[in-house]
């Protein structure tokens, strides 16, 4: 019997459904966990996402065929059963469960356990074979709790009001900005957020996320209007022309790389907050506990470590073989 | 050690010099005295020989973390630091306690002595109880090694921010090979101790290098001299005593009883520096820097290799005389009295001057830059005949015009992860010249290229590696570089049987095909003209 899903040069291939999920290159029929860049991709001819995480993938993508199913809700694709579950990497964001022949297996998609107070929290789902991430699957990456890492951006954007300096914070556009901002005490001060990150907190807002307000930052904004300001932009927009007419600022960046000192320093900002929305070591070692899986699969970060370490925690694992490695280390689009 | 992990975090986390230097400057002014005394000494160098070898502390943190070597071991190239992969991967602490640096620092001296077994319980119990905060710093001190961009210069304005003292007058004290069990913050910093006084040599004057003189104004302002190739150094006679200290603040008298027999000749209240190389006397000249090297190695000398390599001091300038420092006479005066007072001297002593170089144009100048490697120099100096002698680098009196480096081009055959700042990114190289169709390694060079060009290098890597030994990876023989270095000598340990002094990447030979790299016997013919 074929498995239920296999790896091709296409992504993950379910034959007994004829899909793909998060497939790298345009197929008929894909199935989406979540709008990140590095899975929902444009160009194929119907897409299946959660209920939550549609409006992000037709931001991102415009014009699609898109279909959505809400959490939980079972699913019937040729003689295969589909199911999107909460993965809590960001709202919206899914693992997919598919069942054919009898046999469940699951992808989690990019996911982690710990709950950001904005996402849907992680629902571990019992299958045969768990296709997971590991992003940051080696026992240096450890989160602290949310809240300490929330008391501690507060307290050095506290500290840049009481010195006359605009706060400048880099996240992702999609989910960490937003994490950040229902996280912090947004009332200390201003918010303001950079173009593509206010684009991402109307498309969440819209489908009912609470977040509090922020103002637009525009090429008409300048520091001295904002005295004290909180300005959240993209990692890729952190040195722009704009940040001059910001006056004297201070940058930090939010990430789950910041746990490496050598990643802080290269990145050469003020400050650098662990703050993750992949699981760390002790939340991928939980996660894969709770599905009772025999198999399993990493893909996506240190895949041939973490194998072997599954390996020796008594898994039959292995590495998702598609294509060019990602590299071990390199920014992750979370 | 709460307050010695913050400055360490403090000073590790920006790269802005005046930040740095606030930061220890506020340390220093709250800090209790013997932990002030501890911080100078490990930023500036001076740490306790290591208390355990790196793989051991990376097998008791594995086996207090409950994970196998093999893992920790993965994990170490990722985040380029043992010290702070340990810390990382450690359990949360079990209890709280508090011990001050000094006390940290009593503490290993303690593990000494101890057995293996005995060593492992009483790290693992320290990690027990510390915060997470203060164990990468805590990892530090076991292991050696405090680099957190802190020079000198910066420790000594520090100090001097929090003292109030000048810094010249600090830079001073704190040179020679003091160490917090030898001396007390007081005596050392606020006293300045007589006895110490005695053998502290003065901060080396150091140059800046020149690409070209054409700027540097007339010929005549300028005293030019051979840059020797050997080890600075600074000879001191006072109290009627010798010290003889390497520019690496190391005191080196016994290692070269060579210079014993200038005690009787030189008179009291006398320091030169100069240069320390092993000496032909046949031939006039220094011989290669290897076979000062061997002389390096040893704390005693044995007769035979005294009588091979001998030392010899050249002198480039007087600090002192009589007693009187000079350093703010000028140049021309000091050599002077450097002429007069080694005039005097017989002629087996070994000690002479390194020659001022007559010439009255750059031109003229270029030309015997060009005859530098047949005297075994590496090129020239060019200091201004009316500068004073400069504590530490300072631009514009002071210049050293190396000769162009030597070069081959080499296939780069085995590629690690950097350390530190460039632990996610393939820096280190193996490169390798060719032995018919067998390609021989034969260096290793980890600077010279561009940020893109190591992250190019890189992407190549991750998708092209071959085979994995640990953190190494072997590639394809494929990409050339142009390897540059300062010296070739002969090496059995290696098995080209040839070392290279400072290689690096001068540049990444696109246009070269592997086939093309030069060969064993290219280097072997570099080996008989320069080695
Ligand atoms: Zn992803
Ligand atoms: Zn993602």
């Amino acid at each position: 019997m074929a498995p239920v899903l296999s790896f091709t040069g296409r992504g993950l291939y379910c034959p007994a459904g004829d899909f793909h999920i998060d497939p790298l290159r345009p197929v008929d029929r894909a199935l989406i966990t979540h709008g990140h860049a590095d899975h929902a991709r444009p160009g194929h001819g119907a897409y299946l996402a959660s209920e939550g995480a549609a409006p992000a993938i037709r931001h991102r993508l415009g014009d699609i065929r898109i279909e959505t199913l809400p959490f939980g809700t079972r699913h019937r694709i040729g003689d295969a059963t589909v199911s999107f579950h909460p993965a809590g990497h960001l709202p919206g964001s899914a693992q997919i469960r598919v069942e054919a022949g009898g046999e469940v297996w699951v992808v989690s998609g990019d996911y982690k356990t710990g709950a950001d107070g904005l996402s849907e929290p992680f629902e571990p789902v019992r299958c045969h074979a768990f296709i997971t991430e590991c992003t940051f699957g080696l026992p240096v990456f450890r989160w602290r709790p949310q809240a300490e890492v929330m008391a501690e951006i507060d307290a050095w954007w506290a500290e840049n009001r009481a010195a006359g300096r605009v706060t400048v914070l880099g996240a992702y556009s999609l989910g960490k900005a937003q994490r950040l901002l229902a996280g912090i005490d947004a009332t200390a001060g201003p918010v303001l957020a950079h173009g593509a990150v206010e684009a991402m907190n109307a498309v969440l807002r819209a489908q009912g996320c609470r977040l509090p307000e922020t103002l637009p930052l525009t090429p008409e904004t300048r520091g001295r209007d904002h005295p004290g300001a909180l300005v959240i932009v993209p990692p890729s927009a952190m040195d722009g022309a704009w940040t001059r007419r910001m006056g004297p600022v201070s940058t930090g960046f939010a990430s789950g790389w910041m746990q490496l000192r050598g990643v802080r320093r290269r990145r050469s900002m003020d400050r650098g907050f662990v703050l993750s929305d992949h699981a760390d070591w002790d939340g991928l070692n939980s996660a894969i506990r709770a599905t009772g899986a025999e198999r399993v699969f990493a893909t996506h970060g240190y895949t041939e470590v973490f194998r072997r370490w599954l390996e020796s925690q008594g898994y039959d694992a292995a590495v998702v073989e598609h294509g060019a490695e990602r590299g071990a280390g390199l920014e992750d689009g979370e | 050690m709460k307050r010695f992990a913050r400055l360490f975090d403090a000073l590790d986390r920006t790269t802005r010099t005046s930040a740095k230097t606030a930061a220890l400057a506020a340390y220093l002014g709250e800090a209790p005295e013997e932990d002030r005394l501890w911080a100078i000494a490990l930023l500036s160098g001076r740490r306790p020989k290591r208390a355990v070898t790196a793989g051991k502390l990376r097998d008791w943190a594995a086996e207090h973390a409950g994970l196998p070597a093999w893992l920790v071991e993965e994990s170490y190239p990722v985040v380029g630091d043992l010290a702070e992969t340990i810390a990382l991967i450690l359990p949360p602490p079990q209890r709280s306690e508090e011990r001050s640096l000094s006390g940290w620092m009593a503490w290993l001296e303690t593990l000494r002595p101890l057995e293996d077994e005995a060593r492992k319980a009483a790290i693992r119990e320290a990690w027990d109880g510390l915060p997470a905060t203060d164990r990468l710093v805590f990892n530090k001190l076991l292991t050696g090694g405090f680099r957190v961009g802190v020079s000198q210069k910066l420790v000594t304005r520090a100090l001097a921010q929090a003292t109030g003292i000048e810094e010249p007058r600090l830079a001073h004290r704190l040179m020679g090979d003091w160490t917090p069990a030898t001396t007390t913050y007081d005596r050392l910093i606020l006293e300045d101790d007589p006895q110490d006084r005695l053998s502290r040599p003065y901060p080396f004057c150091l140059a800046h290098p020149l690409e070209e003189p054409g700027a540097l104004g007339l010929p005549g302002d300028w005293l030019a001299e051979w840059k020797w190739d050997g080890i600075r150094g600074q000879m001191i006679r006072r109290g009627g005593e010798l010290y003889l200290w390497s520019r690496g603040e190391e005191l080196v008298t016994a290692r070269f009883p060579d210079f014993a027999p200038l005690l009787d000749h030189l008179p009291d209240g006398t320091v030169i520096d100069g240069e320390i190389l092993a000496w032909d006397s046949a031939a006039q000249r220094p011989l290669p820097f290897a076979q000062l090297q061997k002389r390096l190695g040893r704390k005693t000398v044995p007769k035979k290799l005294l009588a091979e390599a001998p030392a010899r001091l050249l002198a480039y300038d007087l600090l002192e005389a009589g007693g009187r420092d000079l350093r703010e006479r000028p140049l021309a005066e000091r050599r002077d009295r450097l002429a007069a007072l080694l005039g005097g001297l017989p002629p087996e002593v070994p000690l002479g001057p390194s020659p001022a170089l007559g010439f009255d144009s750059w031109e003229a100048l270029e030309d015997l830059r060009a005859t530098a490697r047949e005297r075994r120099a590496e090129g020239l100096m060019l200091k201004r005949a009316g500068s004073p002698y400069h504590a530490g680098r300072k631009r514009g009196d002071w210049w050293k015009w190396k000769l162009d480096p030597l070069t081959v081009d080499a296939v780069m055959i085995y590629a690690q992860a950097g350390h530190g700042r460039r632990a996610t990114l393939y820096t280190d190289f193996t490169f390798a010249v060719w032995d018919g169709d067998a390609l021989v390694p034969f260096a290793k060079a980890y600077s010279g290229l561009s940020d893109a060009e190591f992250a190019e290098i890189t992407r190549w890597v991750r998708q092209n590696a071959l085979q994995r030994f640990g953190p190494v990876r072997q590639v394809p023989p494929q990409h050339v570089f142009e390897i540059a270095f300062e010296g070739i000598q002969e090496s059995p340990r290696h098995k080209s049987g040839i070392a290279l002094r400072f290689p690096r990447m001068l540049r990444w030979r696109r246009d070269k095909p592997a086939a093309e790299a030069n060969t064993l016997a290219d280097l072997q013919a570099l080996l008989r003209r320069h080695g």
